[in-house]
Formats: structure tokens, sequence, C-alpha cells
């Protein structure tokens, strides 16, 4: 299984292993990292999983809807170039090694 | 009475009725009986199946193709009883006309547009706690729960200040009306006509104030997005879903902080819990306890087949503390990780207003947990009874400022 990691606020790194078809709010909340909220649990409705896609990440990753377009104007720390959902990216074994890093905060 | 030759062996059939008042009275023993009972049950007293745990709930929310919205989310099914008033262009659509108009309301109750009312939520948030203090001795149902949604949603919404006392009652019909028909549903819509004339009158354009969230849905009009006979009922649904469930959502949180005092402790020294609190008190008490769903073909659910045209009902609130997905599950814990409750639901007709929700219940406990230092129920809470809602009628609390 393709592994990935999340960079904290705190610039701490932590690299995790996914399982098989998760998104990657889910790897993050079920290793319990407080920088991803997912209030509306992974169904496009917050803008609390919000990411920073690493910069040599952000091409390789499948295009955003216009939903999760919409939801990223609303996010509570600054919407940047490389921001995207995590409950959005599912993990496929293309994305072994992405790297995700957290923002200050989500509401 | 039939039940459409669609019963399978396997599948146990319970003789609960989860619409009586003994049962809202205390339904936890009963949900845990549903639980056990097996992931599907059967309903033999509505002629309707069941499932109460996580998985299923979560299964039945996320397949909108199978288990369908637009015969209705309650008992009632549309394609054989004439609903009792138009549907909903949302709760009771499947797509494609279900993703047009949900991305109207999506986009009117934006993260965007929440971040425009935030400031003036929070403010009333802090008159209220100002109204509170002086009295010292209240009651937490109409002097709080309700008196603080009504300070700011109707006016978020722009209507008019006149008729405004017919919007709870409008609420508790609809929410009534998704139950079978006992006496509660019948009586309901018995009364209903002067709040039903209340409602289709407010939803016109001409009687929302610019700027508010009905007249950015009529503003869609005019973007193409949807049709001018098509905008009044969707401002109707945030009439009928907008009020009442945050007022319970709002008693459900004080009722748990009042009755669980270390969570109170904990709020308070820590404000940014409060957010969490809010959301823990909808998992934990689930004001929108139900919805129906109706297949729309034969289904295997978990080892059951289920005909076609079945009404399957989704106990959200038992699937909120199902062992199997929660630890500790009757308890409540403001720290919780709640990320993946249904008390909102779940998929493509997950609570569109989620977001007012969560920012009504954030800034008025941020705001009783500065100001206060002490939350004491005073005499025996009274429930409410609805078909679908769960909360209280009257909570008398006293509060020591801090």
């Amino acid at each position: 299984m393709p592994t990935i990691s999340f960079v904290h606020p705190d610039g701490k790194s932590d690299r995790v292993e996914t399982s098989d078809g998760e998104s990657a709010m889910q790897v993050a909340t079920r290793h319990g990292f407080d920088g991803i909220l997912a209030e509306c649990g992974g169904n496009a409705m917050c803008a609390t999983c919000h990411v920073y896609v690493d910069e040599n990440w952000i091409a390789r990753l499948p295009a955003m809807a216009e939903d999760e377009d919409a939801l990223l104007d609303g996010t509570a720390a600054a919407r940047l170039p490389n921001s995207r959902l995590s409950c959005q990216i599912r993990i496929t074994p293309d994305l072994d090694g992405l790297v995700l890093k957290l923002p200050e905060r989500q509401v | 009475m039939s039940t459409s030759g669609s019963v399978v062996s396997g599948v146990p059939h319970l003789d609960v009725d989860p619409f009586a008042m003994d049962f809202f009275a205390d339904p936890y023993p009963t949900h845990e009986v549903l639980r056990e009972a097996g992931p599907v049950v059967y309903l033999d007293k509505w002629n309707a199946y069941g499932v109460a745990r996580y998985a299923e709930v979560h299964a039945v929310l996320n397949d909108p193709a199978t288990f369908c919205s637009s015969r209705g989310v309650g008992l009632s099914d549309f394609k054989k009883e004439t609903p009792w008033r138009p549907p909903s262009l949302i709760l009771e659509a499947d797509p494609p006309a279900h993703t047009r108009t949900r991305a109207v309301l999506s986009k009117v109750l934006s993260p965007t547009a929440m971040k425009q009312v935030r400031d003036r939520f929070a403010a009333a948030a802090e008159e209220r706690v100002d109204v509170l203090l002086e009295k010292r001795s209240f009651d937490a149902i109409a002097d709080l729960a309700e008196a603080y949604p009504l300070s700011i949603f109707p006016d978020a919404l722009g209507l008019k200040p006149e008729g405004r006392e017919h919007l709870i009652p409008y609420a508790s019909v609809v929410f009534n009306a998704f139950g079978p028909p006992n006496r509660l549903r019948q009586e309901a819509i018995e009364r209903s006509a002067p709040h039903q004339a209340y409602v289709a009158e407010q939803c016109q354009r001409e009687n929302l104030a610019p700027g508010g969230f009905g007249a950015c849905i009529h503003a869609q009009v005019d973007e193409g997005a949807i049709t001018p006979t098509e905008a009044p009922l969707l401002v109707r649904s945030l009439l009928s879903a907008g009020l009442d469930t945050t007022v319970n959502g709002i008693g459900a949180a004080v009722y748990c902080l009042a009755r669980f005092p270390e969570q109170w402790q904990r709020l308070r020294e820590d404000l940014s819990l409060a957010r969490g609190a809010f959301e823990e008190a909808v998992r934990f008490e689930c004001p929108v306890q139900t919805f129906f769903r109706t297949t729309t073909r034969e289904v295997e659910l978990s080892g059951a087949r289920i005909g076609e045209g079945e009404k399957v009902l989704m106990f959200l609130a038992a699937a909120n503390r199902d062992p199997r997905r929660w630890d500790d599950p009757d308890s409540y814990d403001i720290t919780r990780r709640t990320s993946g409750h249904v008390g909102f639901g779940s998929g493509i007709h997950m609570c569109v207003g989620q977001l007012v929700a969560r920012l009504e219940g954030e800034v008025m406990l941020t705001a009783l947990a500065r100001r206060i230092a002490k939350i004491e129920i005073t005499s025996e809470p009274k429930r409410r009874f609805n078909n679908t809602l769960r909360g209280l009628d009257s909570l008398p609390v006293a509060i020591t400022p801090a």
C-alpha cells in the first residue's frame, strides 16, 4: 500500500501507511491527526479537511471538481494555489510518497 | 396486514413501535434491541424495514440510486399516496433533479457565506448571554435554545417581522409528517393550514429582504440555475429545516453540558472545544432521529433481500451510538473525534444547513462558557414529542456567573 506524509503546522512530519481506496482525509483521521477536522465526514460540504499539497505533487493530483473549488474559497486558513480538500484526494498507487501540509486551522 | 411478499427468512421481525410515546421517552433500550437483532430488521407495526447499525445506515445513506428520496423520506410512499404538501425539491428528490437544486442551496449556505454572518451570529450570542445573566434562573429551551436561533436565523433569511411565530410550529408539522399515520402526525397536519399559508406567502421573492439567504436563492433564478416557480419551494426548505433543528441541536448541547459538569469544565478551560462540544451533542442526542428511504429495485443489504418499493427506516441516533463504530458510545465526550457521525446524515442529502448549525452552536457555546461558571438543572426537564425530532420542551436551569 502507498505511504503518504502529513507535515504538521509545527513542521514535524508523519509518514503513514494507507489502506485500499482511502481518501487522504480518511488516512489522517484514522491516525488521529488533529490538523484534519473533516466535520462533514468526507461529503465535500464543510472545507475542514483543507491541506496544502507539496509543490512537487500538485500537478500529479486529479483535477478538482467545481464543488471543491467553491468550498476552498471558504477555508479558515488562507487558500493558496496548492490548496485542496483532502477528502477529495483518493489515494492510488501512483500517489505513493505524496506530501500534504496541514494548515494552522480548519475553522 | 400484507407485507407485499418480500419479507425473507433471516430478517428478524420486531414488534416495536419507534413512533410511540413510550419509545420517545427512552429510545435507547429499543435502539439496542434494533441494533443487536440483526443488520436489517422488519418492523411489523409499520411494514417497513429498519437499519440501526452504523455500517448499514451509512450504506443506505450513500446509495441514493437504490434507496431513493423522491418517494418521500417519511413512511408515506409518494408513489402510492398524495403527499400532505408539495414535495420538497431537494429533500424529496433524486439526481439529476436533486443535483441542480442542491447546488443552489450549497452555494447560499457555503463556508464563504458563513464567514459573512459569523460576526453577527457571535454578537447575538453575547447579547443572549447578557439576558441570561440578568435572569440567573430560566428555561434553557425557551430562553436560550429557541431564543438564540430566533434572534438571528429569520433575519439571516430575510423574513418579515410579522408571523414568525409560525416558524417553529410549521417545522414541527414537517417533522411529525415523516412519521407513520399516528396521532402526532394526524393532529399536526390537521392544524397545519395557517402555518402553511404563512410559509407559502413568506417564500415569495417580494417578501424576502435583500441580502438574506432567501433573496440569494431567488437571485439564482436570474442566473438561470432555477425557475421562478422553484425558488419559493427552495426557500421553504430553509424555513422547514433551518430553525427547529438548530433549536434542538443547541438544546441538546446545553442539556449535555448541564448533565455532565466535568465536560462543561473542560470547555471552560479551552473554549476552542466549543465547536466539538456542539458536534458531539449532535452525535449523542441526534436531534433528527430517523429518516426513511424507498427501494428502487430488489436489493441485498448485509445478507437481507429487500424487494422493490419497500420503505427502509434509518435509525440515525442508534447508528451514532453503535459500539461497532464508536468507543464508549453512551458517553458525551467533547474531545471525541466525531467525524463520520450521521446526526446530519451522510451522502448527497447530508444536511445542507450543517454549517449554519455548527456556527450557531459554536458561537453560542463559546459565549456561554466564557461568562458562566456553572449551569445547574433545577427541576425535571420535560420532553417534547415529535415523530422525527428529539428534544426538550423545557429545561429549567440556574446559572452562576464566571
